[in-house]
């Protein structure tokens, strides 16, 4: 046993580097070898896969379901607008730089009321505090533009090295922006992972485990809940930010409340109780929403029909069955 | 040398008086166990002191600093730690987290967000050596939710050990265990405890237990303290018999 606890095992943790990096190298390939429109879809895919990272450290680690957390993505969204809008500013680099604080901050301060409450009252709290911010943007036509919305044409990538304009620019921005927001998803899981197994992301597990214990742990509940809430609200922000060059308009549909129960889909979808699960949840998601929406004008009925299954059938999520059914074909070790 | 004093503690839920003014007296180094029919007030009291309840009226001394109306962090901090009836453990996380946790926690570690828990060597050795002196180190990567009834109440007792107390309450560590499981579990904590230099307080129905393991027992009937006194003396207190055996007390 001693042995034990003063050796540190990498090999997991290096055979789950080398299996992120291997699909990194995929996604990496891929636009070689899919049309223009799939990259565009995909990347839409890697932007709902980071915004529900963010918001399963609140559900997952945390046992907080956010039903307000469309208020962050549209923050980050409208950021990168008014950026736009009122400084000028057409860099990429500087809308991160400057929207996430923004976005953190919302999030603080609406994370500061609404960790004072759980259970049903915490998402019925973060519900009516996303609506404000809806009514907000679209009341406020003057300066949100109502629900016209503002626009936001593509920018400059790394510090204006890389602009989108003459021919091909649509085509160009598509695959630039592809690799932009796949190497900010790859930094955004890294931190996600570093979080979760982190100390403070062990802690959070067992606050959402067993509140009673953990404040006899001596944690200060709602200080860890709030930080929680501040971080996911951050990600979630900065994947608005990256949203709306990709689609170049943000309007208030981005804050109101059916975005906030997209992102709770899903990650439902993928699954909760696993870290890779809201990333697969946004991906397909995206991919079921833009079918189903091309399909039947009845797509809403779909997708709910969709969850439903979903609910009854693999309550785990798509990476949680999978995971089960690996554990279950996986041979049993033998007792010593 | 008295650790913890506690000055006509009230405590009242309604109608019921589930602490009665009172004066509880825990000695520095002591085993000592709390006993008394269901409903007496010995959770209650234990709730007090660790600050899960607030009182009504009287306060709460340790280490000769008055602590009523500090929080339960703050007591932690002083050196209070408690275990729970109803196990209470984190059930998602590894029977390594649980205890590494509580270790994080007590060395200002937990808010600690760009580094690996399992990475850090110092904490690691200590959470290996804490499930050892428990018999749980062959369980580190289990889940805790996934133990034997007999093995959560051990880690439920270490997660309490790990905050390194001075003072630990244990809230019956054996109910709903087999009796060979509640040998095993006393002797692993009595050792544990004893070896560490904590001052142990232990509620306990079972009085074999009681009797075979604490320095001091002390008995509360509705809320008040009954008799107190070592074992053998508690033994031969008639109001103790008619009480465990549910005879009305002699005038």
């Amino acid at each position: 046993m001693k042995a034990q606890a003063s050796v540190i095992s990498y090999r997991p943790k290096l055979l789950l580097a080398a299996a992120g990096a291997l699909v990194l190298v995929v996604l990496a390939l891929l636009p070689f070898y899919i049309g223009l429109y799939q990259v565009q879809l995909l990347t839409y895919g890697l932007v709902a896969a980071i915004a529900a990272l963010g918001f399963n450290l609140l559900l997952g680690y945390t046992g907080l379901l956010s039903f307000g957390h469309s208020a962050f993505f549209g923050i980050g969204a409208y950021s990168v607008a008014f950026l736009l809008r009122d400084a000028g500013i057409h860099s990429m680099e500087l809308y991160i730089l400057l929207g996430v604080p923004i976005a953190a901050v919302a999030s603080a301060l609406l994370g500061y009321i609404c960790v004072r409450h759980t259970r049903i009252f915490f998402g019925i709290l973060t519900l009516a505090l996303s609506q404000v911010v809806y009514s907000l943007a679209l009341k406020l036509f003057w300066v949100t533009g109502g629900t016209d919305g503002l626009r936001v044409p593509r920018p400059s990538l790394l510090a204006g090295m890389v602009t989108f304009t003459g021919r091909d620019a649509f085509q160009r921005f598509i695959h630039g922006y592809y690799y932009y927001v796949l190497v900010v998803f790859a930094i955004c899981v890294v931190l996600m992972w570093l979080i979760v197994h982190s100390p403070f992301g062990k802690a959070l597990q067992a606050i959402r485990d067993n509140e009673t214990r953990a404040a006899f742990l001596g944690l200060r509940i709602r200080r860890f809940r709030w930080m929680s809430f501040l971080i996911s609200g951050t990600f979630t922000g900065l994947a608005g930010i990256l949203w709306v060059p990709l689609n170049g308009l943000t309007t208030p549909e981005v804050l109101y409340w059916p975005f906030s129960g997209e992102i709770v889909f899903m990650t439902l979808l993928g699954g909760f109780r696993n870290f890779t699960g809201p990333i697969v949840g946004g991906v397909i998601f995206t991919y079921l929403k833009t079918y189903a929406v091309a399909t039947t004008e009845y797509w809403q009925l779909l997708l709910g029909v969709v969850l439903v299954l979903l609910v009854m059938l693999l309550p785990t999520g798509i990476v949680g069955a999978i995971s089960a059914l690996a554990a279950k074909l996986r041979p049993k070790e033998k007792s010593p | 040398m008295i650790l913890l004093e506690t000055v006509d503690l009230t405590k009242q839920f309604g109608d019921l008086r589930a602490c009665d003014h009172v004066n509880f007296v825990v000695n520095q180094g002591e085993f000592l166990s709390l006993v008394g029919s269901n409903g007496a007030g010995k959770t209650s009291l234990v709730n007090l002191i660790s600050g899960h309840l607030t009182p009504d009226s009287g306060k709460i001394v340790f280490e000769g600093e008055d602590i009523t109306a500090t929080t339960v962090q703050q007591r932690i901090k002083a050196g209070i730690a408690r275990s729970f009836q109803i196990v209470n453990l984190f059930d998602g996380l590894s029977v390594f987290d649980n205890v590494a946790l509580a270790i994080f926690s007590r060395e200002g570690k937990v808010v600690k967000i760009a580094a690996l828990a399992d990475h850090d060597r110092d904490v690691r050795r200590e959470t290996f050596d804490v499930l050892e002196q428990f018999g749980l180190a062959g369980k580190s990567g289990a889940p805790a939710g996934g133990l034997a009834q007999g093995e959560r109440k051990l880690l439920d007792v270490a997660v309490a050990y790990a905050l390194r107390p001075k003072l630990l309450f244990l809230d019956e560590p054996t109910s709903g265990v087999s009796t060979r499981d509640k040998t095993q579990i006393m002797d692993t904590v009595s050792s544990v405890v004893r070896a560490g230099a904590v001052t142990a307080v232990i509620i306990e129905h079972d009085m074999d237990v009681v009797f075979r393991y604490s320095d001091r027992i002390v008995m509360m009937h509705e809320g008040r303290f009954l008799a107190q006194g070592t074992p053998d003396e508690i033994k031969a207190n008639s109001d103790v018999a008619n009480i465990l055996l549910g005879v009305p007390l002699s005038a």
